[in-house]
């Protein structure tokens, strides 16, 4: 009905109310007013974190990012013990996630039958939906024993000579985080991966088996770098939710606020101690440094995200 | 009979309006501290079943927020584990134009718990062991300061794990400012607030994951507040008290601690290493916290009714809860305080 007049009159001719029926300004002003909600959202979000944090940041100035003292009853801040415990967890997680994640996704995309694929895609977007505080007590309950008991003495008889793996365990660390981490983030990557495996074109995979290669070989060459765009995408939009995860990290990362070379030492990270400290907060000071942490925790994932972007630009102008 | 069921109903809404007068529907809010949340939750409860009208709604979102929530005027009453600073009572009277009371409710004990395998008796401390352990001075278990407390006890030569609260909490703040009153390397060093910067240990977040962080670590030793010790059944450390007695924490010994007290007229006072053979060294009190001047009529009559309340039929349903009811010498104080409520 809309198609008919469009196609029959040229759009000059087209009054007012034609379009608005046609419903192209409708549409533009709702998405348009969809889209705008985020960018003043983001704004208002950077604006409150800048405003809210005037004290410490006029106090402080660029140490606080450096500094490394948390005191809040001397009303001394340093936040790169935080800073550090976000990276190295974050980090550790995307280096266990990011192989088993798209390992998995290549299986459920290209190798296994399609209704199994479908089977266990819904489980693993069920995982997705788990509370992260669930995640936390696994981490308590299964997570850490486990590691206490089997997986870190291995490691450190058999890594023992890395510094990564020495000093004493205490089953809290910043490595149990990663693990833990790993384990929340690796359905994102999964279910987004097996997604953009999916919709490369079918015409591709023929084009490579013409050629002679093997199904991997299409796999491996053909089908993964034409869909590496949007699996970076999936590795991207899981480390956000890795940095800014709070409740599980807190629970496992042991809350210490230093700088270990040892992985298997107790850390901490912004987002569990802004969560740790903020409903006690009683200062002024105490409060607004919180709130500055929020900014830097911010500051950190435009970072990372602006980084991200130049990579993938630079993957799609390498690829192709 | 239409006349007569007429008669009735205008009777009866007669009667429900000169109810209405002194009994409206009440909403109360309020909001702070997690450590009484169980008792004012009963509280509330029983209030509002002998209270129909009346709602009470408390979130136990720490006590910064309640003291946060009550200056800005978002709550009708905050609620505190610890008494606010001069700073902060300079910053209500700004803020709402009215001093703000202080009125104790209930109180509890914090205990060191400790996960020692072999180690069956109950150990004792003294303050110096505890600053000494909590600082990272006293590394292992067999160290003197512990040893010479416990001659009959057969201690390990490991290495102790500190375990300590890593959310900002009230019982952090009675643990340190008991330490800070009794080791001046304390008061020097890391000194008193509801998160500080600890020289040793582990980080747990909330009662649960300090237990949970004990239960895993062989030779730890942690702080929690006495319910929840009675509550998962951790062997509870007995501590000296200032008259030098090793004492057990239980609602008799925290309601000993706060008899010996000089009690001011504004109530903020620490009951830590209070004075008396019985009292135990590691108690505190909780605070409601309302402004002097309330408004709105209604609101007033409610409020006083439930400190009133509170005081008198509340308190005995403290010790089912593990709090220790106030001595009767506080109870009377504060039933006189509450005449200040305009």
């Amino acid at each position: 009905m809309a198609t008919q007049p469009a196609t029959l009159s040229p759009s000059s001719e087209r009054s007012f109310l034609q379009r608005i029926r046609s419903g192209d300004a409708v549409a533009h002003t709702l998405t348009g007013m969809a889209a705008s909600t985020i960018l003043a959202v983001t704004i208002l979000l950077a604006y409150h974190l800048w405003s809210g944090s005037s004290l410490p940041r006029s106090a402080f100035g660029w140490s606080f990012v450096t500094g490394s003292d948390w005191d809040p009853v001397a009303e001394k801040f340093g936040a790169l013990p935080f800073i550090f415990g976000t990276l190295t967890t974050s980090l550790l997680s995307l280096l266990i996630a990011v192989p088993v994640g798209l390992g998995a996704a290549i299986f459920l995309a290209e190798l296994a039958p399609r209704g199994a694929s479908d089977a266990l895609t819904f489980m693993i977007e069920l995982l997705a939906a788990v509370p992260s505080v669930i995640y936390g007590l696994l981490g308590i309950f299964l997570l850490v024993p486990f590691l206490q008991s089997t997986l870190v003495p291995v490691l450190v008889s058999t890594l023992g000579f890395l510094p990564i793996f020495q000093g004493q365990f205490f089953g809290v660390s910043v490595f149990s985080a990663g693990i833990i981490l790993a384990i929340m983030i690796v359905p994102f990557i999964i279910s987004v991966s097996r997604e953009v495996l999916l919709a490369v074109p079918q015409d591709q995979r023929e084009a490579a088996l013409a050629l002679g290669s093997t199904k991997w070989e299409s796999t491996w060459k053909i089908v993964v770098p034409y869909a590496m765009r949007g699996i970076m995408g999936s590795v991207f939009l899981a480390l956000a939710r890795a940095l800014g995860e709070t409740m599980a990290v807190t629970m496992v990362i042991g809350n210490k606020p230093q700088i270990a070379t040892s992985l298997l030492a107790p850390g901490y990270s912004i987002a569990a101690v802004i969560a740790n400290e903020f409903a006690e907060a009683t200062g002024n000071m105490h409060q607004q440094v919180l709130i500055e942490l929020g900014l830097v925790l911010f500051a950190l994932t435009v970072l990372i995200n602006g980084a991200a972007r130049l990579l993938i630009l630079s993957t799609k102008a390498g690829g192709k | 009979m239409t006349k007569r069921f007429l008669s009735a109903a205008v009777a009866a809404s007669l009667f429900l309006a000169s109810c209405g007068s002194s009994e409206q529907p009440q909403n109360l809010t309020g909001a702070g501290a997690t450590f009484p949340y169980p008792m004012y939750s009963k509280w509330f409860s029983e209030y509002q079943k002998a209270h129909p009208l009346v709602q009470i709604n408390y979130q136990s979102q720490g006590s910064g927020a309640g003291i946060r929530q009550v200056t800005e005027g978002t709550v009708d009453f905050g609620a505190s584990d610890q008494p606010m600073t001069d700073e902060q009572i300079a910053a209500f009277q700004t803020a709402r134009k009215t001093p703000v009371l202080h009125f104790p409710t209930v109180m509890g004990a914090v205990v060191p718990t400790y996960n020692l395998p072999g180690v069956t008796a109950d150990l004792k401390f003294t303050p110096a062991a505890l600053a000494g352990i909590f600082l990272g001075k006293v590394k292992k278990w067999n160290d003197p300061a512990i040893a010479s407390a416990n001659p009959d006890v057969k201690l390990p030569g490991d290495d102790i794990v500190v375990v300590h609260r890593s959310d900002g909490s009230g019982t952090s703040f009675v643990f340190t400012d008991f330490l800070t009153k009794v080791s001046p390397d304390w008061a020097a060093g890391p000194g008193k607030g509801s998160a500080i910067n600890w020289p040793v240990g582990l980080g747990g977040k909330g009662n649960e994951g300090v237990v949970g962080l004990l239960k895993q670590t062989p030779n730890s030793i942690a702080y929690t507040e006495m319910i929840y010790a009675v509550q998962n059944k951790l062997p509870m450390g007995d501590v000296q008290n200032a008259a030098g007695k090793f004492v057990k924490a239980s609602p008799e010994s925290v309601t000993a601690a706060a008899a010996n007290m000089q009690m001011p007229d504004d109530f903020r006072v620490s009951i830590t290493n209070a004075a008396g053979e019985a009292a135990y060294p590691i108690s505190s009190l909780t605070w409601l916290l309302v402004p002097q001047t309330i408004q709105d009529a209604g609101k007033r009559q409610v409020i006083t009714d439930f400190l009133t309340w509170m005081l008198t039929t509340g308190q005995g349903m403290a010790p089912a809860l593990q709090y220790a009811a106030l001595p009767a010498a506080v109870v009377e104080k504060e039933k006189a305080a509450i005449a200040q409520i305009k």
